[in-house]
């Protein structure tokens, strides 16, 4: 393979080798990602009514002991059930991730459910969050991000997560009875998060009046998104200089399409995607010709994504950016030849201490980022002592624990991670460690590893 | 977190009024006496999460209610008496010499702005972010310790360590900090070291962090942790943080953070809480201990999300609440007394008629030991570090 294969594989992908059938260049890339799901046919998630209905047997059972119809241990039951629910969508993050050679595809699943970050308030909440990547997000990725918006900012992960379901019209006639009012969390990050971006040209009034615009926005467990007319302010209501009236969900669902086109949106969008694949100080005359793709395409997203494939940049050293925890672990199971099927059936306990809480260590708490602007981007937040220590400490361990190192070649192994991006010092330290164990472990902790 | 001052820049009504005198304050503002340095004095801050009962950990045995609303809870047996009204719980026996020597105090009834919902999660994120309520939860993403590290020019990241496994919001935000956990065990060869610092040698964001963690690893694996270090089970844990962060405080970091999870006692709690007490007594112990004179110029806040309520639960346990109660430990500290002002357990006092009534905030007294301790002026503390909290009066708690 090129160097060019080698370093798209690290930059829009889950690295070396490659599975087969895996699409090569900018045009290949493309392709893929205009077809069908590979990952999500491949291993499929419970559809939304399911988890809906799962949510709400834990909701009903924290209600029951609070009343004391119920005791705590019929909760922990209903609880046990979502989390295991949970924990599947984790192992199935890594079985797409390992198996479908669709990598970029899954690569922009995370950058875009990262995107749209929401975090389980309550323990059951956590089947909702998922849901909201699986079909608020992984449809869209390819389509328009009008249509991702609408189905990320309306889903009940986002509604509980951002306090919309709290928030109230106070001029409404349940506001009146009850003396309750806004929350404006969801209007300020759907604004500043979620398109305009933070910096852009709007005004607190703006935040305000799109929170009131979106009140009657309920969630209702068990059944979802619900629009209760009582609860939305009475009245038209400006942003951006644009008015917004009528009857229920028609102004919301306008509002969001307007800020899905506005030209501060495609900017942000933009600057986020290059600066999560290309570099942390992305060339501003790239993030325009990305915006001028998105907006002359209606918002669709293969335009902006082909733009930035067509940079010089996109295919050439250096590899400024670090990988996520996430995507050293992934990896890494990809370079030692750890199966997906592996992946899914090995022991619940195995998957917790191996993959999942190791990136705690790393700095990444698996679904839980600190706020609603997600997991950071820059490579100098991820390679710290701590948390390269523990990527150290993990490529030192992990391999023989999971039955990889025995027999291994640390030689051969270098040139399967890495192909043409391992540098002639590694493969002159790899072949002078002492033992399999130190041999495997200083490729993946190599800058070339952790590097993309 | 870069974004915090914008963002608090952005923000409406109230918010915004003091957030806006509060912006130019983070990058103008230094100490009182215009100091690039925080001095000699250590401030220790550690989270118990799950909402620690401060009704169980110092109980009001002299309220005669107390017996009532907790029928075995507060059967008072073993309750080691602190003053008229209140009682150390015997798990933490370990800690009045500490008491007696004034290294030890508790502030009753007192807790974060956070009310009603009582939501962990919440509960923790307005702990650590250092805000009121009129700030949405997830808003602001650095912590309160942060921004008063941001309000100290010249820091070097070693002055504040983040210690142990868990994300640390507190310590999160634009100042550098330091994070380590001990967990993260590194056991190299000479070989492998050297190996792994010839791969390093061309990438200077990877030379220098793995020159660190190897350096801090080979550290604490090696002859810095001492063949005294015992691993009693169950403590082994918090004393190994303990003694990493003590080893730290002894040279030239100033601010160190912990949490300790496991506080959340729904059930059971007369077997819970004791072990979650004497964990928390372990790293007061341990600190001590390791920092030998640097203590007497320490003083360590341990401070939760909120309080539990007033009355045993169905479960022998006990369920969220709102006022709790805060933990002083250190040589800084004029200690052997209860500080807050106590509200009772009538019902009527109650919050809600369930929970102990705040008369404090947190926040207040977290202000007044780092003013007390870095002479951080008031406008900065009421400002940057915690918008919107009025301190009030001084309630002199330090030497």
């Amino acid at each position: 393979m090129s160097e060019a294969d080698d370093i798209a594989a690290f930059r829009y992908g889950y690295g070396l080798p490659l599975p087969e059938g895996a699409p090569r260049g900018a045009a290949e890339l493309l392709n893929a990602l205009a077809g069908p799901d590979t990952g999500q046919a491949l291993f499929p998630a419970p559809a939304t009514p399911e988890l809906l209905a799962l949510h709400e047997t834990a909701v009903k059972a924290r209600a029951d002991v609070r009343k004391g119809t119920a005791t705590r241990k019929e909760f922990r039951k209903h609880l046990k059930r979502v989390e295991r629910e949970a924990e599947a969508f984790s192992r199935r993050t890594f079985a797409r991730a390992l198996a479908s050679p669709d990598g970029f595809r899954e690569r922009l699943a995370w950058f875009w459910a990262d995107h749209f970050t929401t975090v389980a308030r309550l323990r059951e909440h956590v089947v909702l969050t998922g849901d909201l990547a699986e079909r608020a997000v992984r449809p869209h990725l390819a389509g328009r991000f009008t249509d991702m918006l609408l189905a990320a900012d309306l889903h009940p992960a986002m509604l509980l997560y951002l306090d919309q379901s709290s928030s109230i019209g106070p001029g409404s006639a349940f506001g009146q009875r009850k003396g309750r009012g806004l929350n404006e969390n969801l209007a300020r990050e759907a604004i500043e998060l979620h398109t305009l971006g933070v910096g852009a040209g709007y005004a607190q009034d703006d935040v305000r009046q799109l929170a009131e615009l979106l009140t009657g926005l309920g969630f209702k467990p068990g059944a979802g998104l619900v629009f209760y007319p009582r609860r939305a302010e009475p009245g038209a209501e400006e942003v951006l200089g644009q008015s917004y009236d009528g009857e229920g969900m028609a102004p919301v669902r306008r509002v969001l399409e307007d800020l899905a086109h506005h030209p501060e949106t495609a900017r942000h969008l933009s600057r986020k995607l290059a600066t999560h694949f290309l570099t942390d100080t992305p060339d501003p005359d790239l993030i325009e010709r990305m915006a001028a793709a998105y907006l002359a395409h209606d918002t669709a997203l293969l335009p902006v994504y082909e733009v930035m494939l067509s940079d010089p940049s996109a295919f050439a050293a250096p590899r400024q950016k670090a990988r996520q925890p996430v995507e050293f672990i992934i990896g890494s199971l990809r370079a030692l030849e750890v199966t997906p099927e592996q992946v899914m059936t090995m022991p619940a306990k195995r998957f917790a201490d191996l993959l999942i809480a190791p990136m705690r260590l790393m700095g990444q708490e698996w679904g839980r980022p600190i706020g609603p602007d997600g997991w950071a981007e820059e490579a100098a937040v991820w390679i710290t002592p701590q948390g390269l220590g523990a990527r150290i400490a993990w490529a030192m361990d992990t391999p023989d624990r999971l039955g990889r190192a025995e027999g291994a070649d640390p030689r051969g192994f270098v040139l399967r991670a890495l192909g043409s991006l391992a540098p002639e010092m590694l493969r002159i330290a790899v072949a002078r460690s002492e033992s399999t164990r130190d041999g495997l472990g200083l490729v993946l902790a190599s800058p070339e590893f952790n590097r993309r | 977190m870069r974004d915090v001052t914008r963002r608090l820049f952005l923000r409406g009504g109230l918010a915004a009024a003091c957030s806006a005198a509060a912006h130019p304050l983070l990058t103008t503002m230094t100490f009182a006496q215009g100091a690039a340095q925080l001095g000699e004095n250590r401030l220790i801050v550690v989270i118990l999460r799950g909402a620690m009962d401060g009704l169980d950990a110092v109980q009001p045995v002299g309220d005669p209610l107390f017996a009532r609303l907790r029928p075995k809870l507060g059967s008072g047996a073993g309750v080691l008496p602190l003053d008229g009204l209140f009682g150390l719980h015997p798990a933490m026996a370990g800690l009045l010499p500490l008491w007696s020597a004034g290294e030890l105090a508790f502030v009753h009834a007192t807790s974060t702005p956070y009310r009603d919902k009582r939501s962990h999660f919440d509960g923790q994120d307005i702990l650590e972010a250092g805000t009121g309520l009129d700030v949405p939860v997830p808003e602001v993403r650095d912590g309160w310790l942060n921004r008063m590290l941001q309000a100290v020019p010249g820091l070097s990241a070693e002055t504040a360590y983040a210690v142990g496994r868990e994300a640390l919001p507190l310590l999160a935000g634009a100042a550098e900090v330091r994070r380590w956990t001990p967990e993260v065990t590194l056991t190299l060869s000479a070989q492998s070291r050297l190996l792994l610092e010839q791969v390093y040698h061309d990438d200077a964001l990877f030379r220098d962090a793995g020159g660190a963690a190897m350096d801090l690893a080979a550290e604490l694996g090696g002859g810095g942790m001492g063949a005294d270090m015992q691993t009693p089970g169950r403590y082994a844990d918090t004393e190994m943080l303990a003694r990493f962060a003590a080893d730290r405080l002894r040279g030239e970091t100033r601010i160190a953070a912990f949490s300790l999870s496991g506080w959340d006692t729904h059930r059971r709690q007369g077997t819970a809480l004791p072990q979650q007490l004497q964990g928390l007594e372990r790293l007061i112990l341990t600190l001590r201990a390791q920092m030998g004179s640097t203590w007497d110029r320490t003083m360590l806040l341990a401070m939760t999300e909120f309080g539990r309520t007033v009355a045993e639960n169905g479960s022998d346990g006990t369920d969220h609440g709102t006022g709790g109660a805060m933990l002083m430990a250190g040589g800084a500290l004029k200690g052997g007394r209860i500080y807050g002002r106590w509200p009772g357990l009538a019902e009527e006092a109650l919050y809600e008629r369930r929970d102990l009534m705040p008369t404090s905030d947190v926040r207040g007294w977290a202000a007044w030991a780092m003013r007390g301790l870095y002479g951080l002026d008031r406008r900065v503390l009421e400002q940057a570090v915690f918008p919107g909290l009025d301190m009030g009066d001084d309630p002199g708690f330090l030497r």
